[in-house]
């Protein structure tokens, strides 16, 4: 057993846990917050996406015990306090999401990409959401929701400057 | 999904994961960013008594460049190397591979040092080190070697490391300024392997090629060099003939399986066609530089 | 007593309502099977066979009984005592819950563990000590019906070949005299490859058979939860008032959530004997491999034409690969699902079609993924013919569509395999498709593209789909009729419940179902809840698959709304004292003929329903009903692919994927919007690349998503979708299923727009995945 203080969504726990628990599991299992989802055995689906230290990355693709002293956001974190976020509030108005079993994965993978881009094209955003397989949408409302969060976020902050950034190579844009 | 037990060692000093890996030796693994080694233990495919995690070792994580070429250390992921303003503009085969690796959420994690320390003949940075003919360098508590990748990859999944190594970083040589190169992937989908990879990399001398890199990716039993195309190039006047000349020699290296992605012949075929177009677009950047 | 103000917003059909259902998903706090936790809860993990085709020698569970954690282990043989060994399939067929005799695909369920802990229960399984005899694997299901293929079903009394069924529809006789009278016959040999639906959530369940109560609660991914409760009283014996089938939220169904699999069996005899609650949930390998697949048909078809374009006749035959059990989710009677609806979009007036099922060592299933019951199968033959017989005559495969379509005026069209078309407009569906993506430009384009050797393909599918099971008379699963119902209750405060016999997994029946309610009673559809997928306290009905809730329970939810409308009418009169035959249904209130002033609303009247009803009516609003439908109903549309090959390496691109759909008449078109986008993704993901197979040892292809690609947003087209409203002349609102439209039409679309961009070459079929290699390799062998 292992001993570990990870900060979820804000607050702290400490816990003993075996070295092999993954952190998908210890999210769902330990802290009950069942909103992290487990798609797949490859890490490839996404359902199970987090911010780890403000990045999304595949909670079931991580041991618990490599999240010791981190910080994780979960879906549940998105929201603050009844709020829905803007790109909680996109999904809805956007219909982005279906059976809602890969949204809070989509979700979660869409805050990181606005945090860094908060203007990103429809290319952009499948790029970004590349990670994440959804078997209901075929997308096309997802990359409305995140523009449509995209928008009321750059409202509620009347921003000077909407910075774009292209995927890092020309390549990649043409993947 | 429900890996095996092990035991977990997270030491915060290189000198102690060197101790570890030397107390345990096989039992034990070294865990980088884990995108590898995670999912085969999820499979039950590996199942190691000890992980020793390199994540709280200090220095492992940074990009460099000095004046021989770049070092990047063994935590620094994909998606460090993909935002890099740094290789865009002087590394083109390493920028153009970086995003072409997995999917955005695993180049989070992933890292090129564990790329090559886990040899999958299907792993696209092997080919990109082979093509720029970089060093691993391998740290163990007998001291420190410099491997040349070209003598790295032995068979799939492995290398010339021993258990008790850890590669701490990669250096990659500086290329002439008048170079170029790129990566071309036939890939299914995002965050599929590739069916076939091609890594190219130019350096012209006047206006003839000087030093040509070519590593084909996922067609042998690890990344391999296309030497003779290497030397059909080197020297040569640059052009549609010659790139048509290294893509055959490129295609003679090639000895790819056979499977549900396509025929050996058809693989060999790709390798040919993305040779000439990589090789083309390698050109036009060294020519552009 | 009257309203005069604008009442709230009623969100009736054609409101783009947003879900109600969203905000607790958007949260995280949607509950799936994973997230059901009892107390004193254990786990499940099964062992399954890592061989295709082996007798079991000895199985040896001690070492894993013994590791701590571990509760019990059991096998074919503990269920076999208990006569839970085998169990029926929903085709007639038995199948192995925990094999005893033999193991039949690799991926078969052979022990289970129950454990205290998800991992120990994974530790123990590698602690059961299997001995095999490998027996030689049946992989070709033509090779399967040789004489002298090994029996896989040996099981079976009477069972000495591989065979699982025949079946024919159609008339011969005129299918040959069609021929015989033809100028040109065009025929197609094509293989619909073994996919697997994939939905995003496994399958899982947890049981809790509380042997205080003799009550067994099953928490379960079900698709289908009342007829699962009455197989698994038919199955495990114990009465159906005891068992409650709950489905919480389903994470997407697509037909894999259908089927009854041992795990859900197994978990229940272990709770049942350890008196505890069992938790099984599946990891995507074993989704992949042993629950239902689909498709899996080997076709031949043949079409008869004029030299002018007519088509005279068709003549299909098929080989479907059914697995090693016969476990297709189809109604009783249809032995290849409705396939027989290959003549399409067509007025072919003769047509013979036959099928054999052959048994192979592969995973059970034939499941409609996405589909009804083979629709997709045939939809796809027909319009590969038709593409390829237009190329044969040198006539534009628009042209080739629109000379042989069944006309409008021609509804309702009798087919000549037995459907009855209710209603269609196909050559505007093809119009309006061929104008979205500018054709005749494209066309010329593409000639010219040619000549410089670009290669530029369009594809076309004008698909007809038939959803919507009953009518009871002829269809059936497992001998229950295909109906479906609804019940509601209108409260005092006029706020009303509506319980469902189907079930949702994502297609939002919690928002469209309520506005069938507010529709009818003008109770605005925030006012509705809508409740399914909790067999205590639903009435019964058959589930949601094959395209059916809205044929079936929407049309129920709509006449149980009128059913409470006519009494209303006959409370309003009370109310307003007058005679109901005065009263006029004016949205949403009663209103007393010539005495505008004179009215109640319908929240009134759900009031005096419980306050004030007259002495001649049983108090409350409330009812229930059962609707059988007359007919199925018949989607249709046009879908354009536009694609791009490269020539030295066969990749190939969308450019452009434009569809028009019509599903009548659309309750919530934002919803209709996103069940057409889901199935245009996932037919491209069939057409390009969504593949199970197998070596010739039996070993499975596609065992996890590595393998098994589904595709991202990046690669995934970019759909340009486009409505058509030609109402259902016999369904109560005039609309039709619609969820799988785009699964069904779409696949030829995306295979005819790569042969368009090979044709001149020669090229007439690649099957599907359509890789890049197989596209290179038909060039290579069509290239002079
Ligand atoms: C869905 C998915 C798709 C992928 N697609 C691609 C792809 O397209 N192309 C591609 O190239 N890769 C791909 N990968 C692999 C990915 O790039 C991995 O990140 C990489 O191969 C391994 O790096 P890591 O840091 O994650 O290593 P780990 O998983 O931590 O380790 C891998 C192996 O290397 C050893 N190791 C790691 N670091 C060291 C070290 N410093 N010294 C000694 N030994 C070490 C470990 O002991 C282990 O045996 C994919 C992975 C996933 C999950
Ligand atoms: S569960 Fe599929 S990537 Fe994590
Ligand atoms: S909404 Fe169902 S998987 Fe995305």
């Amino acid at each position: 057993m292992a001993r570990i203080t990870v900060t979820v969504n804000g607050a702290d726990h400490t816990d003993e846990v075996e070295p092999r628990l993954l952190l998908a599991h210890y999210l769902r299992d330990k802290l009950r917050l069942t909103g992290t989802h487990i798609g797949c055995d490859t890490t490839n689906c996404g359902a199970c996406t987090v911010l780890c230290d403000g990045l999304p990355v595949k909670s079931c693709t991580m041991f618990a015990v490599q999240a010791d002293g981190r910080e994780i956001i979960t879906v549940e974190g998105l929201a603050t306090g009844g709020q829905l976020q803007p790109i909680q509030q996109g999904f809805k108005e956007e219909h982005g999401l279906q059976c809602g079993f890969c949204t809070p994965g989509m979700m979660v993978a869409a805050t990181a990409l606005l945090e860094r881009n908060p203007d990103p094209s429809e290319e952009e955003i499948r790029w970004a959401l590349s990670g994440n397989v959804c078997r209901c949408t075929g997308y096309v409302n997802i990359v409305k929701a995140v523009r449509w969060a995209a928008q009321a976020m750059q409202e509620q902050a009347a921003p000077e400057e909407p910075a774009t950034r292209q995927p890092a190579t020309e390549q990649a844009a043409t993947r | 999904m429900f890996p095996a037990a092990f035991d977990y060692r997270s030491p915060a000093a290189l000198e102690d994961v060197l101790d570890s890996l030397a107390a345990y030796g096989d039992e034990a693994k070294v865990l980088a960013g884990g995108m590898s080694l995670i999912p085969m233990m999820k499979l039950r495919f590996a199942s190691p008594e000890v992980l020793v995690d390199l994540g709280r070792v200090p220095g492992l994580d940074a990009v460099q460049e000095t004046p021989d070429g770049l070092r990047i250390g063994a935590l620094v992921r994909h998606a460090e190397l993909e935002a890099s303003e740094l290789l865009r503009q002087r590394y083109p085969v390493m920028a153009a591979a970086a995003p072409l690796i997995a999917d955005p959420l695993v180049r989070n994690r992933g890292t090129l040092v564990g790329s090559l320390a886990h040899a999958d003949p299907a792993g696209d940075w092997g080919s990109v080190m082979l093509a720029l003919n970089a060093e691993v360098v391998a740290r163990s508590t007998a001291g420190q070697r410099v491997i040349p990748v070209r003598e790295f990859f032995t068979g799939p999944f492995s290398t010339v490391l021993q258990p008790t190594e850890v590669a701490v970083e990669v250096r990659v040589p500086r290329p002439s300024s008048r170079s170029g190169g790129t990566y071309l992937k036939l890939e299914r989908k995002v965050g599929d392997f590739a069916t076939v990879g091609v890594a190219a990399h130019l350096e012209l001398d006047n206006e003839r090629i000087g030093r040509a890199g070519l590593a084909l990716t996922a067609v042998g039993g690890h990344n391999v060099v296309a030497a003779e195309a290497e030397e059909v190039l080197a020297g040569a006047e640059p052009g549609p003939e010659v790139f048509a000349e290294a893509a055959e020699a490129a295609a003679r290296a090639a000895d790819p399986p056979s499977d549900v992605r396509g025929s050996a012949d058809y693989k060999r075929q790709v390798v040919r066609t993305y040779v000439r177009r990589g090789l083309a677009r390698s050109l036009e950047l060294a020519q552009a530089a | 007593m009257t309203t005069t103000m604008p009442g709230p917003e009623i969100h009736g059909l054609g409101h783009s309502m947003k879900r109600k259902e969203d905000d607790r998903f958007v949260r995280g706090r949607g509950t799936y099977i994973e997230d059901v936790v009892l107390p004193r809860m254990l786990h499940m993990a099964l062992l399954r066979s890592p061989l295709a085709h082996a007798r079991i020698a000895s199985i040896d569970p001690s070492a894993a009984a013994e590791l701590p954690g571990v509760v019990a282990v059991v096998t074919g043989a503990d269920l076999a005592a208990h006569n839970l060994a085998w169990m029926p399939t929903l085709s007639g067929d038995t199948q192995a819950v925990l094999a005893t005799d033999k193991v039949r695909f690799q991926g078969q369920e052979v022990a289970a563990v129950v454990a205290e802990d998800p991992y120990v229960a994974r530790d123990a399984l590698e602690l059961i000590e299997v001995d095999y005899e490998e027996l030689p694997a049946v992989v070709d299901p033509h090779a399967a019906l040789r004489p002298a293929a090994p029996v896989i079903r040996d099981d079976k009394e009477g069972q000495d070949t591989n065979l699982a069924y025949t079946w024919e529809a159609g008339d011969k006789a005129a299918a040959d005299a069609a021929f015989a009278q033809a100028d040109v016959v065009v025929s197609l040999d094509t293989h619909y490859p073994r996919c697997h639906p994939s939905p995003m959530e496994t399958c899982g369940c947890v049981a809790d058979v509380n042997a205080a109560t003799g009550k067994a609660t099953i928490y379960m991914t079900s698709q289908a939860p009342h007829a699962h409760r009455t197989l698994f009283a038919m199955v495990a014996g114990l009465p159906e008032q005891n068992i409650q089938i709950k489905t919480v939220d389903i994470g997407g169904g697509f037909g894999n959530k259908v089927p009854i699999y041992p795990g859900y069996v197994v978990a229940t005899a272990a709770s049942l004997l350890l008196d505890r609650p069992v938790k099984w949930i599946e990891d995507r390998t074993e989704n992949l491999i042993s629950t239902g697949f689909a498709r899996d048909y080997h076709m031949h078809g043949e079409l008869a034409l004029n030299r002018d374009g007519r088509m005279l006749g068709l003549r299909v035959s098929m080989v479907s690969d059914q697995g090693a059990f016969f476990a297709d989710a189809q109604p009783s009677k249809c032995r290849a699902g409705l396939f027989h609806i290959v003549t399409g979009s067509y007025d072919l007036t003769a047509a013979h079609v036959t099928g054999r099922g052959a048994y192979t060592n592969k995973a059970p299933g034939g499941v409609a993924y996405r589909c009804s019951f083979r629709v997709t199968e045939a939809s796809f033959l027909i319009e590969r013919l038709v593409q390829n017989a237009a190329y044969e005559l040198g006539i534009d495969p628009a042209e080739l569509r629109r000379l042989n379509f069944i006309r409008p005026e021609q509804f309702p069209y009798q087919s000549a395999t037995g459907f009855l078309y209710d209603s269609g407009n196909y050559p505007a569906a093809l119009q309006k498709a061929l104008d979205a993506v500018g054709y005749d430009e494209l066309r010329r384009e593409q000639a010219e593209g040619r000549a410089q050797g670009k290669l530029m393909g369009i594809g076309i599918a004008s698909f007809t789909e038939v959803v919507g099971a009953g009518p009871h008379k002829d269809y059936d699963i497992a001998g229950i009729k295909m109906f479906d119902s609804a019940e509601l209750r209108v409260h005092p405060t006029g706020k009303a419940i509506l319980k469902i016999g189907v079930q949702t997994q994502g297609q939002g029946h919690e928002t469209t179902f309520a506005q069938i309610v507010a529709n009818e009673l003008r109770i605005p559809a925030e006012d509705v809840l809508v409740q399914y997928g909790d067999t205590d306290n639903t009435p019964y009905g058959l589930g949601t698959y094959a395209s059916r809730s809205t044929p079936t329970a929407g049309a129920a939810t709509a006449v149980v709304s009128r059913k409470l409308l006519d009494k209303g009418r006959k409370i309003a009169a009370h109310v307003l004292e007058c005679s109901p035959d005065d009263l006029e249904w004016q949205s949403g209130r009663f209103v007393v003929k010539g005495t505008p002033e004179q009215a109640v609303t319908i929240q009134d009247v759900a009031f005096a329903a419980y306050t004030n009803h007259p002495d001649d009516l049983e108090a409350g609003l409330e009812g229930v009903t059962y609707y059988d439908p007359p007919n199925m109903t018949y989607p249709f549309g046009t879908y354009v692919v536009v694609v791009d090959v490269d020539p030295e390496t066969g990749v190939w691109t969308v450019r452009r994927a434009v569809a028009v759909d019509d599903c009548g008449v659309r309750i919530n078109p934002m919803i209709v919007e996103g069940q057409l986008h889901g199935g245009l993704a996932e037919g491209y993901g069939i057409a390009a690349m969504q593949l199970i197979t197998f070596d010739e040892q039996g070993n499975c292809i596609g065992s996890n998503f590595m393998d098994y690609l589904l595709p991202t947003s990046w690669e995934t087209p970019r759909f340009e979708t486009y409505a058509m409203e030609t109402p259902s002349p016999h369904h109560p609102l005039g609309a039709k299923g619609v969820g799988e439209s785009a699964t069904v039409g779409s696949p030829a679309a995306y295979v005819n727009a790569v042969i368009d961009a090979l044709t001149h070459l020669g090229v007439r079929n690649i099957d599907m995945p359509v890789t890049s290699a197989k596209v290179w390799q038909a060039i290579q062998q069509a290239s002079p």
